[in-house]
């Protein structure tokens, strides 16, 4: 028979992962970009390959303290920006997406090319990076938290960290977003030639939306890796796509709703994935083995990005009365 | 297009005296504000804007008419920064333009408003008429952050915000979200926002199009008022009752050329206007670029042919 | 099931490779002893050997190295091509082959000019080296140059055949298709499908696989577009709605074909010379057939009466539907005639990878989109130029990067050329105001 409760618990554990964070933070950048400025970014994989690679290759190549790392990975992705926005953000909305999509794609290819191996490790990625933020771990050695949210301190440290960033990252978009400074984004995202006659410089607006969202995907980018290793694989467009979905079912311009579109999305995608593969084990879907089974999960995402983007718009948080004129 | 203006308490009072010498294409003003020389935009084979030399009158309201793909809203684009042309400079107020972002075009005070409305339709519209304020604070990422730096300044561009609704009369809508307004509140929504930074030239493309004639009149005397405060007005106008009323001077474009100037009353009598406006079709237009438009053509001969 | 084990990687194709040594350990100890290519086989009892050959020709004077646990070795080939070497310690040591030293026109198979060689059971271990023709940069560079040509050509062609119907359908119906590629796949599996599976021959197979797609297409447009565009389902949400369509598709593709990749009848067919230029029969057909096809399009296009209303929908299409084109029906052929494009693409894209896999369509979707960008968004023919633009940098760009980088010259060559043409090749600017 199915173990419920094991599976409850299973999907409980996401509620506070870091995994779960670094998306909310991941789709908080899309949201800055996407949701309030209208910038078609495609290439928050990228954004987050440089901060996980950028604070990995710091430590282990150049045996960094993790705050230079962290700045080496935070300066890595205002560069990107600026090397994408420059050629792009004067161009039709399409054509960044096109373009970002094909820079993370590039910084993909050589974080994975042999070339590098010596730096990037290839296709088998780095680990071994961790040391320098447990070192600054100030909890004692012992498990915390109550079931199903039991972790060693390390964990308990990580998660503290992760999510103490995301609450800061929300209000400092925020503040911004209610500000004058927000104004000209959103007008920017309505209409950027009408913002233009205003004469405000819509192009440094769309620079500095880009380089926030993107630096926010690069912290990102930074915790996912704190619980795992670094893999190149890792980071491709199916990543940005999923942090879409997130963004999207939270609701694109919003605050919260890329922190609660990443908790429902973490907690649903491990039920669901818990619940087939044991679905599979006691017989209940007879045509699955155990591998179609995983893969399951990600046609349950497809599925379900389209069904919000087709009859819930705004999201879950999104304001109703926006509705009647989204188009 | 037969909104004739109701006589208000006396006719307006026109500005004259602006041009030096004979009233022909290209004539010196007396105190111009723009000024083009050689202005040439051209799209493919099609040559939509060749101006020779064009004189705008300082604090007098001057109409650009001419039938439909005569180049006004080409001129506009040019003289705003929104488009490149071929060749040619011109200046505001004595600075050249040629080349300055049309950001900074606004920044020095010439403001415009679009053909195609662009009301920014998922802010409310007491943001949309923030939005033209001036100078803002709060519109610098770091102040933006330390809300105490902005909300004075936000406070009084509000109140200004108020004050320009009413007189546009959509002060009830504030709240609302531009979407929901009219097409014709969404016009009147565009001029009060390009107000708001307290403009010296303002270029309103087809404003009265599709506003309703009993709004007509207060946007004419509205129009009127921004003379009195020493604001320059350039608009582009079909109704020719309109440019009759309100226009101190008038400037007659056809295929992309100046091919009269005048005083409103001389200059719908000249011949070259005449012959603009009846060769051309004036009420068909499709709102379209034509050279798009061959495919079509060519599918409709082959119907034609069988 | 016909399946040859042929590397993915297209490089190694170029390079016609000949085993340049077979010799075995019995044969090894029988060998006289030499000067120079015998090197400390007398002090030590462990032995690496190998004998250098290039086309049944031995090649003299070549110079290897061995090293490692810190000794270090040098030797020279003899006239039979042989060579020998004693090492102190039965242990993995580093053979190196200098090219350098080795006849113009011949080099040793990228990556492996340097092996790790280690002792088995006994006490002697052969070591051969891939020998193949090529360029060491001062050799026959042109003909390498041409040989990609023809390569890049190639899978420009295909690329164009899955670009023109994206291009179209974003042409008549605004939408950035991201499923797209799943019909390039799906063309692909479906081959494998009836042609492997079902065992349907060939010159059945693949026609089958092509309508089954072009119906793939029809109810991709039936099913979900036309009823989302009758919603008035905005153009971004769209798309997005294709991102979500592409994740399902694919990983449904996965569930039912599995991870693994697999061939299709006819891969791996010996490659012909012609001139500097190697071609399989399948190659040729391939560059053929679509070339034949892209002809069909373009005469569908310019003289059909539909083909001249698709593309008055892609021009305006409030006006065509003003002059009375049935817009929608023009939508339904061409997303039917997307379908069996990127079908068609989808299975040439499996002889030329090759192989059939779940996600083989998905690996060159954003090589359609930039061949689709680069034209100039919605023009059907800037699509082509555009592939086979993306077609040669993909295959050129190996002259001077790691094969495994070959896409990042592509797609960093479509950035550069959008900072001074963003309009594409062949579109056309929008107007403001
Ligand atoms: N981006 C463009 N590409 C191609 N042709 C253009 C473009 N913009 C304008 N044109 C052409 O230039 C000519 C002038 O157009 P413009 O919009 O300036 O006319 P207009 O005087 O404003 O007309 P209307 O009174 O109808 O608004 C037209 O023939 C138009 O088709
Ligand atoms: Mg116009």
């Amino acid at each position: 028979m199915i173990d419920w409760g094991q599976l409850f618990s299973n999907a409980a554990v996401e509620l506070i992962s870091p995994t779960t964070a670094a998306y909310a933070l991941a789709a908080l950048g899309l949201a800055v970009h996407f949701g309030f400025t209208g910038l078609l970014n495609f290439g928050q994989a990228g954004f987050m390959a440089l901060g996980a690679y950028g604070y990995a290759i710091s430590t282990l190549t150049f045996n960094f303290p993790v705050w230079a790392s962290v700045l080496v990975g935070i300066g890595a992705s205002v560069v990107f920006a600026l090397i994408l926005g420059v050629p792009t953000l004067r161009l039709r909305a399409d054509y960044l997406a096109i373009v970002t999509i094909a820079a993370a794609e590039i910084l993909r290819l050589i974080f994975t090319t042999n070339t590098y191996i010596d730096v990037t490790g290839s296709a088998n990625g780095l680990s071994g990076y961790k040391g320098g933020f447990a070192a600054l771990n100030p909890l004692p050695e012992g498990t915390y938290g109550f079931a199903p949210f039991t972790n060693n301190s390390y964990d308990t440290w990580l998660r503290i960290v992760a999510w103490t960033i995301v609450i800061l990252a929300c209000l400092f978009v925020w503040l911004l977003m209610r500000s004058p400074w927000g104004r000209v984004v959103k007008g920017i995202r309505e209409d950027e030639d009408a913002v233009r006659a205003l004469g405000k410089n819509v192009f440094s607006y769309k620079m500095q939306s880009l380089i926030i969202g993107g630096v926010l995907g690069t912290v990102a980018g930074m915790i996912f890796i704190l619980p795992r290793a670094v893999v190149p694989s890792n980071y491709q467009t199916t990543l940005t796509f999923f942090i879409y979905t997130i963004l999207l079912l939270g609701g694109a311009a919003t605050i919260l709703g890329p922190v609660i579109g990443s908790i429902i999305f973490w907690v649903l995608l491990s039920f669901i994935s818990g619940f087939i593969a044991r679905a599979v084990e006691v017989g209940w879907l007879p045509f699955l083995s155990n591998v179609q089974a995983g893969q399951l999960r990600f046609v349950i995402v497809g599925v379900v990005l389209m069904l919000i983007v087709i009859y819930r718009p705004q999201g879950i948080f999104g304001n109703k009365k926006e509705l009647a004129f989204v188009k | 297009m037969s909104n004739s203006p109701a006589p208000r308490r006396g006719a307006p009072v026109k500005t004259t005296g602006l041009h030096i010498g004979e009233a022909e294409p290209g004539v010196a003003k007396v105190d111009p504000i723009v000024v083009l020389d050689g202005v040439k935009r051209t799209f493919g084979g099609l040559t939509a804007v060749d101006v020779e030399h064009l004189e705008i009158p300082r604090n007098a309201i001057t109409a650009l008419i001419g039938p439909n793909g005569a180049g006004k809203t080409t001129l506009f684009n040019l003289l705003t920064g929104f488009d490149k042309p071929n060749a040619g400079t011109w200046s505001f107020d004595g600075q050249t333009l040629a080349g300055v972002p049309s950001f900074k075009v606004a920044k020095m005070g010439q403001v415009r408003t679009f053909q195609l409305t662009k009301a920014l339709a998922l802010l409310s519209v007491l943001d949309n008429m923030k939005l033209g304020g001036k100078d803002q604070k709060g519109e610098n990422l770091f102040r933006a952050l330390v809300p105490s730096s902005w909300r004075d300044q936000d406070r009084a561009l509000e109140e200004k915000a108020i004050e320009l609704l009413a007189r546009f009369k959509l002060d009830g809508k504030k709240d609302d979200y531009a979407a929901s307004l009219s097409g014709g509140q969404r016009k009147l929504l565009e001029m009060a926002r390009a107000l708001m930074s307290d403009p010296a030239l303002v270029m309103l493309d087809e404003p009265m199009a599709g506003v309703n004639p009993a709004l007509t009149q207060s946007l004419l005397d509205h129009i009127l008022d921004l003379k009195t405060q020493g604001m320059t007005v350039l608009f582009v106008e079909h109704d020719m009752q309109m440019v009759r009323h309100i226009a101190d001077w008038v400037v007659v474009m056809a295929e992309g050329r100046v091919v009269a100037e005048g005083a409103p009353r001389e200059v719908m009598q000249n011949q070259a206007v005449i012959d603009a406006y009846l060769g051309s079709h004036h009420d068909t237009d499709l709102g379209e670029d034509p050279t798009r438009v061959d495919t079509i053509k060519e599918l409709l001969h082959d119907d034609d042919r069988t | 099931m016909h399946t040859v084990e042929r590397s993915h990687d297209r490089k190694l194709r170029a390079i016609v490779v000949f085993f340049a040594f077979l010799l075995t350990l019995l044969s090894m100890s029988s060998l006289p002893a030499a000067s120079a290519d015998d090197v400390g086989t007398d002090e030590y009892e462990f032995v690496f050997s190998g004998n250098v050959q290039f086309d049944r020709e031995p090649l003299e004077n070549v110079r290897l190295t061995v090293e490692g646990n810190g000794y270090e070795a040098e030797v020279e080939t003899d006239a039979e091509g042989r060579w020998r070497v004693g090492v102190p310690e039965k242990d993995t040591y580093t053979i190196t082959l200098d090219e350098d030293t080795l006849p113009e026109g011949v080099i040793v198979v990228e990556g492996q000019a340097s092996v790790d060689a280690e002792f088995g059971l006994t006490s002697t271990k052969a070591v051969n080296f891939f020998l193949g023709e090529g360029v060491r940069e001062t050799t026959s560079y042109l003909d390498t140059v041409i040989d990609r040509v023809f390569n890049g050509l190639n899978f420009g062609l295909l690329l164009a055949l899955a670009s023109i119907g994206l291009s179209l359908i974003f042409g008549t119906t605004g939408l950035s298709n991201f499923a797209h590629a799943e019909m390039v796949t799906f063309g692909a599996l479906m081959a494998f499908t009836f042609g492997v599976v079902l065992a349907v021959p060939l010159w059945l197979a693949l026609p089958v696989a092509v309508v089954a797609t072009a119906a793939f297409g029809y109810f991709n447009d039936a099913l979900l577009w036309k009823p989302l565009r009758r919603r008035g389902v905005g153009l971004i949400p769209m798309m997005i709605v294709s991102i979500g369509l592409s994740l399902a598709v694919r990983y449904l593709y996965q569930v039912f074909y599995g991870g693994s990749t697999s061939q299709l009848p006819g891969v791996g067919m010996a490659e012909m010379q012609f001139g500097p230029v190697s071609l399989s029969w399948v190659d040729i057909g391939s560059m053929i057939g679509s070339t034949l096809i892209l002809l069909g399009v373009a005469y569908f296009l310019l003289r059909t009466r539909i083909g001249k209303a698709t593309r008055a929908v892609s021009d305006n299409p409030g006006l065509a539907s003003a002059s009375g084109i049935d817009v929608d029906r023009v939508i339904r052929i061409v997303w039917t005639l997307g379908g069996a494009l990127a079908g068609l693409s989808g299975i040439l894209w499996a002889y030329f990878r090759p192989g059939v896999s779940w996600d083989m369509g998905f690996q060159i979707l954003l090589l359609i989109f930039a061949a689709v960008v680069l034209g100039g968004l919605g023009t059907a023919f800037g699509a082509l130029v555009g592939s086979v633009i993306v077609g040669l940098l993909v295959e050129l760009s190996t002259l001077f990067l790691p094969s495994d980088m070959k896409y990042v010259g592509a797609l960093g060559v479509m950035i550069l050329i959008l900072l001074f043409r963003p309009q594409g090749i062949l579109g056309r600017r929008e107007r403001i105001g």
